[in-house]
Parts: C-alpha cells; sequence; structure tokens
C-alpha cells in the first residue's frame, strides 16, 4: 500500500489516536480511585492542619474521623441545611452571591475537649487558585488557626503562604478577632508596617508577593463573610 | 562490535560532548520553570528520562509505517499520550510530588529535546539503540537540571531538598538569601556559567 496516500494517512492517525486514547482512557479508569483517596486525604490532612494536628500519612483518615465530630452545610442566613461538608465544591461555591452558597463547616474536637469551627475557603492568587481552612473558636469570632495552600504562586515569594511562618500568623496567640463588638470584620493581609483603612485585625503579607498578598485578603473577605450570621448565632449559645 | 562502540556512544554522548541543554541549548523553557528547588528538579528529571526512552522506543517500532507528511503530529501524539500517563501515575502514587511539579509535568510536551531527539534519531534507528539515546539524553537533561536546582536552591532559599543547610549564625551575622536565584533569569545565568566552565575543558567547543 502507499504509504504517502491520503487513505493510508487518514486511516493511520485514526488508527493511532483510538489506541492511545484507549490507553489513556485505560490508565484513567484504573488509578481513578486511587487518585481520588489521596486527593480525600491530602483534603482531610488540610482540614486538620488549621487546627494544628498534623497526622501520619497512614492515619490520616482515622484522625479526621476522630477528631472531626460534625460536618455540616449552612446558609447565610446561619441554618443547616445539609450535612455532606466534605464533597462541597468550593470553587463553584465562591462564585455564587452569598446568599446563594452552601457553606461547609467541619466541627472540630480538640483532645482537651474545646471545639473549634473549620471554615474552607478558596480565591485566587497570582497565577492560579489559592485556598485555605481557617479555624475558630467556640465563640465564633476568635481564630484558633489556619492552613492556606495554592496551585502554582512563584516559590520564594506568593509560595510562602504555605509555609509557618505565614500560617502562624494566624495563630491563637495573636488574638486575631472577626467581630469588633458586633461588627464583622474579616482579617486583612496587608503589607508589613502598614495598617488597614479600617479598623479590623490584620496580618503581614509577605514581601514580593503582593498579588497573592491580595488574594488571600479578598479571599477570607469573601469566604468568611456569608459565614456571618452562623458565627453570629455561635456567640449567642 | 562496531554496533557495540556505538551503542555505547549514543548513551555516554549526551552527558558532556553533545549534552541537549549545555551544548544543543534545547529545552532551556523547563530548566527555567522547575529549578527553583532540588526536588522538583529530580522528579521532572527522571519523568523527562522515562518519557524520552519510550517515547523513542515507540516511535522507533514504528518508524517505518509513519506517513512522511504527518510524522510530527504521530510524535507528539506519542509523546502526550505517554505524558499524561506519567502525570496519571505519578498523582496517583506519589501525590506529594506531582502537586509540587503541578503542570511543569504537562509541559514535558513542549520540551524541544523530546521532539528533537524523535525527529533526529528515532526515526532512522532501531529501538534499542533510540532507548540508549532517549535514556542518555534524559540523563544529560536530568544532571544539568539538577546541578542548576542545587545552586538556585542553596543560594536562593538556604535549603537543600527542603532541609536547611545555611545555618542560622549566617543570618545572625547579616547574611541573606538571594531573592533573584528564585526567578527565572537566574536560572538562564546559571545555564551560562556551567557552559563556560563546560567549555573551558572542552576547547574543540569553543567557536
Amino acid at each position: 500500500m502507499n504509504k504517502q496516500s491520503n487513505t493510508y494517512t487518514i486511516l493511520y492517525i485514526i488508527g493511532l489516536i483510538v489506541i492511545v486514547g484507549s490507553a489513556l482512557a485505560g490508565t484513567s479508569l484504573a488509578l481513578r480511585d486511587r487518585q481520588q483517596a489521596n486527593a480525600d486525604a491530602d483534603k482531610m490532612r488540610q482540614i486538620l492542619a488549621a487546627v494544628h494536628i498534623t497526622p501520619d500519612a497512614k492515619n490520616i483518615e482515622s484522625d479526621f474521623n476522630r477528631y472531626i465530630v460534625n460536618q455540616l452545610v449552612v446558609n447565610s442566613q446561619g441554618d443547616s441545611v445539609a450535612s455532606d461538608a466534605f464533597t462541597i465544591k468550593m470553587p463553584a461555591q465562591v462564585k455564587l452571591p452569598a446568599s446563594e452558597r452552601s457553606l461547609p463547616v467541619f466541627v472540630c474536637r480538640l483532645d482537651n475537649g474545646d471545639t473549634k469551627y473549620i471554615l474552607p475557603m478558596y480565591g485566587a492568587g497570582l497565577w492560579g487558585p489559592i485556598w485555605g481552612y481557617i479555624a475558630v473558636d467556640s465563640d465564633g469570632s476568635h481564630i484558633y488557626g489556619a492552613y492556606f495552600a495554592h496551585q502554582g504562586e512563584t516559590p520564594g515569594l506568593g509560595a510562602e503562604i504555605e509555609k509557618p511562618a505565614f500560617c502562624d500568623q494566624f495563630d491563637q496567640s495573636r488574638g486575631l478577632n472577626l467581630f469588633k463588638g458586633d461588627r464583622f470584620l474579616p482579617v486583612a493581609v496587608v503589607k508589613n508596617g502598614q495598617k488597614p483603612s479600617g479598623d479590623e485585625d490584620y496580618v503581614d503579607g509577605i514581601s514580593g508577593g503582593t498579588i497573592t498578598s491580595k488574594g488571600v485578603s479578598d479571599m477570607l473577605a469573601n469566604c468568611l463573610s456569608p459565614y456571618q450570621s452562623y458565627l453570629k448565632n455561635l456567640s449567642g449559645k | 562490535m562496531a554496533e557495540k562502540i556505538n551503542n555505547k556512544s549514543v548513551l555516554l554522548n549526551p552527558f558532556s560532548k553533545n549534552n541537549p541543554v549545555i551544548v544543543q541549548v534545547l529545552g532551556i523553557c523547563s530548566v527555567l520553570a522547575v529549578t527553583a528547588k532540588l526536588e522538583p528538579a529530580i522528579v521532572m528529571g527522571i519523568s523527562v528520562i522515562a518519557v524520552l526512552a519510550f517515547s523513542n522506543v515507540i516511535i522507533s517500532l514504528i518508524r517505518n509505517t509513519i506517513p512522511t507528511n504527518i510524522r510530527i503530529i504521530v510524535q507528539l501524539v506519542v509523546v502526550a499520550g505517554l505524558v499524561v500517563i506519567v502525570d496519571q501515575l505519578l498523582k496517583a502514587y506519589t501525590y506529594d510530588v506531582s502537586k509540587q511539579l503541578s503542570v511543569f509535568i504537562g509541559l514535558i510536551i513542549t520540551n524541544c529535546i523530546l521532539m528533537g531527539r524523535l525527529e533526529a534519531f528515532a526515526m532512522a534507528n532501531k529501538p534499542w539503540p533510540s532507548f540508549l539515546d532517549g535514556v542518555g539524553n534524559g540523563i544529560g537533561y536530568a544532571t544539568i537540571l539538577v546541578i542548576v536546582a542545587f545552586f538556585r536552591e542553596l543560594l536562593g532559599s538556604g535549603t537543600l531538598l527542603g532541609y536547611q543547610v545555611v545555618p542560622d549564625s549566617f543570618y545572625a551575622h547579616g547574611y541573606v538569601n538571594n531573592g533573584l536565584m528564585i526567578l527565572p533569569p537566574m536560572a538562564l545565568i546559571v545555564v551560562a556559567c556551567i557552559i563556560w566552565i563546560h567549555r573551558i575543558f572542552n576547547k574543540d567547543l569553543q567557536e
């Protein structure tokens, strides 16, 4: 057969694509469960990191189930509407107006009996998405800890948001509060030495990572504000 | 006997005399992207070795059936397929590393070394020499990647593989990490320094 003919060329490329396509589909199917388990375990690890718990790679799932005693989904009025917090897709939720969002809450009981409420966040950095989890005390205002992560921020600059130096600024010892009296004011991220325009609590941003720091600040505001009623109810109890 | 010598030089030439990065100056784009830290550079190197070796073998096996006018497309399909498989495997078995490398694994597809070796070598040679050529070039590429990443992480972050190596007392005496090392331009300058040193010892490469 003439290898330069059009028929041969077309048949050849169709055959090649069918072979490569099925190889890829097969790989994807064979590995999907494992990849999903990895992604879930990683998410559990991140949620626990917000309350300063770092389980071994093997115990992530059992530790998660032990510490996270309740999962619920609330609406912007603070009413509980569902319980499948873990499966809520944050990227889709943060695009909705605050009143239409499903807001996941992970209720965590620590070894000393304290209850913390872990709230997920999702936003945009410089190159791609950033996300995090923030743990709030049972008074609904005092921040107990936070964990931040990113997909592809610049190493050494924006990527520093996932390092302890940045996350530890949200530690309980810093005394950050989401409520000032009755007013809800999410924590701001500002340049070193500067102060936010309002009287909200703030942390220092990353030098050289201005846009990522701004992204964290916007993410805190965008993702925590809808929880306002829920957190207010907590403090009322 | 003649073939044996040939195979050996096919495998070993890309280390130094015909190194894809510092002599042929291919694949510079990914050298900029993944060398800010040592660990991703090592995994990237291993991934490139695997993809390059197997795509070379596959293309070499089907080289006589490929219609000339779509040979680049065929090479691209094979490379892209292999890269996606590597990416899936990393996600399933070394999740943490795959998170660090994120998009860069996908960028192996655009690595000029791959297309270069497929077009220049695998299309004209038998599978076994092609495999050796792929491994040799992959290692040649990975070596440079690791050298560049070593200097960039050491001088830019004061760490190696994530472990602190510059002692705290240095910082106490006013030593600061060089933030410029983390930015892409320094990868080019480090590569240029390697080329410079390499050519001092290889006078025949000097122009």
